[in-house]
């Protein structure tokens, strides 16, 4: 492997008593697709709340393009170029779709958000204010660009980009949010569960998004239940259970492993019965 | 002085009657998560229920504290049934709002019933005393401690062996469980109101007769500390209750003794928010904190914003500019002329509270802040008025955003407890602070409102100076709104979490809104010094502030228009109705119920 974007080392975090992470390794390389699988309780998410900061890692080390990001605030790690959506979405419910991305382009305005040590918030407060032509500008080229990325999602959002996000059905919701990541010009996207609680020709669609977006470039983190999509769009599959990777490699390998298949079936003597062989 | 015994021993007696309050407190926050504002009002009501039983039934005292029990438990069921139980699905704002509201209708009733005036309440128990070291102690001190003994005996063992008690520990666990397997949770709040209610009373009546003096403004102040030794001991927490009023108690006590009177509750404000900011768990939770929750829990309803047209606005400024040309009485004008300056409150609150989700209640320290300021850069440096008031706002929005700063880390109400205490604090400093400020004498002949030679003091030119500023900051306001930061302000009230995933800093933007706000309100603040040409450390109290938020919520949270609209309605309104000025807090409360209730989104619209 080339040198990794993202290297989390030995990443333990428990809560109580519960070991959610014992112990994990996980490396992408740029332009990689990787997927996190495993049952519910596995630690996937736990996983993903630590390499965005939301959380911070009872032992381990986390570097991004080689720099140490451990203990890190999700804002800084955000600025470094890291999107993720949520689980169960986590849309800003007042704001308008448009507004809603436009949160993703965030660390990027330069116009609006001066770099002065020091006075930079009074100065973005006055800026705010005066509104120079520079701020407007960059305004207007942020709105354009918002609408490009809402076309990715054929006429889903296109039409409602004034609205609400209250106001959008379950899957419009999910779609904004990875709108909003794609704002934020990620280096690395970490994707939760993108089409949990889909329909069958929504989660067709989405694979469709994220295969686009696997084409453009990105460098994605998946976590997914549903292994058709991960089987179709992964580079390389992590299976995680009770906080430990159980099996790690191409798709076809991991689906075939022994101890991910006992995993999803459950712990039960007759799968390991099954299986002792090996 | 005395003995540093006599001031631990007076400091939990006053801890034990504190811990009557604050359990009732905890237990009411254990089961419904609801921070009680109108337990305060109980505890007054339970001083007044005892004062009309020894006064006009001439009851003996185990008789009245009977009475005291039943009336005080009996409303409060009634809050639960109307504060708490209509609101189940609201954000968890929502129902400490409303009871806010309730204990504004409970204060007025009670001074509408037995005036403001203080009264004596004196205590029916014999006169002896048993002399401890060089202090004494006497039968109503027993008395107290007694109470406190039995009560927290007799709750244990409700808690513990009994099935409501097993219910209500249930619920307070987990109440969608407790609800699944058959416990009646409604009955269960009712309960726990009831139970904390009368413990309320009762405690109010012990203290009406401990300092032989009682009057409606009690009510806040109780609510206060009982608020304060809940933080201290953890929220919903019951021993830690007790031990963290014993520790209030004690912690002013010693205060007192160091530093004098004045600085009772200077301490405990300092010390509610240390507690907040170190450990806002309180003292005895464990280490681990409390996973983030899914919203920040502001008050915020999913609302459409109604349009005002452009022209309509334009019509509406163009009529408040001519008023004055108009032959009106000078009363009018100065009443809306306040209407301005509270507008200038309103939408420097409806700032903080709904844009950005920081439901503040402490926002009339801000206006302490901008007058103090003008008045003393112009009477002590000798600045012109036009500079000074400016200058006022500039000071107001570092001065006050330095005092939250600590706050910016907490959550929903606890955000709302800190900005009171907060608030209180300001107060107190400047009372206290006699070199500075002149302490309680207030500042004097603050001059008139002036540009260079021109004296504006005129009802006419207070009115138009007023209304401009107004302008200016409604219009600075609206573009604020439409720039970035009106919508990173909405990201952090909606979703913190998600705000800082995307590179928003919590810290710089909770920054850059409460220094605008507070220069809005430092300047709202410093006109009406020079207007009053009088200030005191209470010309700006807590009623203020919670005025001020109802005006917002009537208005529409976030919502410019909506809070001028608000401030203007509820200050010109009750002017309209002459002779109802004592029932103006009434108004208030029930305005504030009404809304919360029914139109969450208030009248403008949330935006």
């Amino acid at each position: 492997m080339s040198q990794p974007l993202l290297h989390a080392t030995g990443i333990f975090r428990s809560f109580g008593g519960i070991q959610a992470v014992a112990g994990v390794d996980v490396a992408i390389a740029p332009g990689e697709f990787l997927s996190i699988i495993g049952p519910n309780g596995a630690g996937k998410t736990t996983l993903f709340n630590l390499l965005s900061g939301h959380d911070v890692p009872g032992s381990g080390q986390i570097s991004f393009d080689g720099k140490t990001i451990t203990g890190w605030a999700p804002e800084r790690i955000a600025s470094l170029g890291i999107a993720r959506t949520f689980q169960h979405g986590r849309v800003f419910g007042n704001l308008s779709v448009r507004d809603n991305i436009l949160v993703g382009a965030h660390h990027r305005l330069r116009a609006a958000k001066p770099h002065l040590p020091g006075l930079g918030a009074l100065a973005e407060l006055l800026i705010a204010l005066i509104r120079p032509a520079s701020v407007a500008r960059e305004e207007q080229a942020l709105a354009a660009e918002v609408a490009e990325i809402a076309t990715l999602f054929g006429d889903r959002l296109t039409p409602r980009l004034d609205q609400p996000a209250f106001s959008l059905s379950y899957a419009n919701r999910r779609r904004v949010e990875i709108a909003r990541a794609l704002a934020l010009h990620p280096r690395l996207l970490l994707l939760d569960e993108p089409t949990a609680g889909m329909n069958e020709s929504e989660t067709a669609e989405m694979t469709t998004i994220i295969g686009g977006l696997k084409a453009q470039g990105h460098t994605i983190l998946l976590i997914e239940h549903k292994l058709d999509l991960v089987m179709r769009l992964s580079d390389r599959v992590i299976a995680m259970d009770d906080g430990r990777i159980i099996a790690e490699g191409p798709p076809e390998a991991v689906r075939q492993d022994p101890a991910v298949i006992e995993a999803y079936l459950g712990h039960s003597h007759i799968g390991r019965a099954v299986e002792t062989v090996t | 002085m005395g003995s540093w015994l006599d001031y631990t021993i007076n400091g939990l007696i006053i801890g034990n009657i504190y811990a009557l309050v604050a359990v009732g407190l905890a237990l009411i926050f254990g089961v419904s998560h609801l921070i009680n504002f109108a337990h305060g009002s109980v505890y007054a009501v339970g001083a007044y229920v005892g004062w009309a039983c020894f006064t006009y039934l001439n009851l003996p005292l185990p008789l009245t504290a009977l009475v005291v029990i039943m009336v005080c438990g009996g409303l409060g069921v009634l809050i639960e049934r109307l504060g708490l139980r209509p609101l189940a699905g609201a954000p968890r704002i929502a129902p400490l709002l409303a009871t806010i509201g309730i204990s504004l209708v409970i204060d007025q009733v009670l001074q509408i019933l037995f005036t403001p005036d203080p009264r004596a309440l004196p205590s029916p128990l014999p006169e002896w005393r048993i002399t401890i070291g060089s202090g004494t102690i006497g039968a109503l001190d027993v008395l107290i401690a007694a109470t406190g003994l039995v009560s927290a005996v007799v709750l244990y063992g409700f808690l513990r062996f009994t099935r409501l008690g097993w219910a209500v520990r249930a619920t307070a666990q987990d109440r969608d469980a407790a609800r699944q397997v058959g416990v009646d949770t409604d009955a269960v709040n009712r309960a726990v109101f009831a139970i904390a209610s009368a413990l309320g009373g009762l405690s109010g009546l012990l203290v009406g007769m401990y300092f032989n003096h009682i009057d409606p403004a009690m009510s806040f102040q109780a609510t206060l500390k009982g608020v304060v030794a809940q933080v201290i001991g953890g929220m919903g927490n019951v021993p830690g209750a007790v031990a963290g009023s014993l520790l209030l108690g004690l912690t002013e006590s010693w205060g007192v003794a160091l530093f004098g009177s004045s600085y009772r509750n200077l301490f405990s404000f300092v010390l509610l928010l240390l507690i907040l900011v170190l450990r806002p768990n309180g003292l005895f939770a464990s280490a681990r904190t409390t996973p983030p929750e899914p919203m920040t829990g502001t008050f915020i309803a999913p609302s459409r914003v109604v349009r005002v047209p452009p022209w309509a606005v334009g019509l509406a400024v163009a009529a408040a500019i001519c008023v004055p040309l108009i032959p009106a009485i000078p009363y009018v004008l100065q009443v809306l002329t306040n209407a301005w300056l509270m507008a200038m409150l309103a939408i420097s609150l409806t700032l903080v509270a709904g844009t950005l989700g920081q439901v503040s209640l402490g926002h009339a320290a801000l206006l302490l802040l901008g007058a103090y300021a003008s008045a003393l850069l112009t009477l002590d440096s000798g600045w012109p008025v036009w500079l000074s008031v400016p200058t006022a706002g500039v000071l107001t929005a570092v001065i006050g955003t330095a005092l939250v700063a600590p706050a910016f880390r907490l959550r929903s109400h606890y955000v709302s407890i800190a900005t009171l205490g907060i608030g209180e604090i300001v107060s107190l400093v400047i009372l206290n602070w006699e070199s500075l400020t002149r302490g309680p004498m207030g500042v004097t002949n603050i001059p008139p409102l002036a540009i260079g030679g021109l004296e504006l003091d005129s009802p006419q030119a207070s009115y138009w100076s007023s209304l401009a500023v107004l302008i200016v900051l409604a219009g600075l306001q609206l573009r604020l709104l439409r720039s970035h930061l009106g919508r990173t302000f909405r990201a952090i009230r909606d979703d913190d979490v998600a705000a800082r995933a995307y590179g928003v800093s919590l810290d710089r933007y909770k920054g850059i809104g409460f220094a605008f706000a507070g220069f809005g309100a430092g300047m709202s603040g410093a006109i009406a010094a020079h207007l009053y040409s009088y200030i005191n450390n209470e010309t700006f109290t807590s009623t203020v502030s919670i005025t001020a938020l109802t005006m917002v919520i009537l208005g529409g949270m976030g919502n410019v228009l909506g809070g001028i609209l608000g401030a203007v309605a509820l200050t010109a309104l009750p002017e309209l109705f002459r002779g109802t000025a004592e029932y103006r807090m009434l108004i208030y409360g029930v305005v504030l119920l009404l809304l919360i209730r029914f139109r969450p989104q208030g009248v403008l619209g949330t935006v």
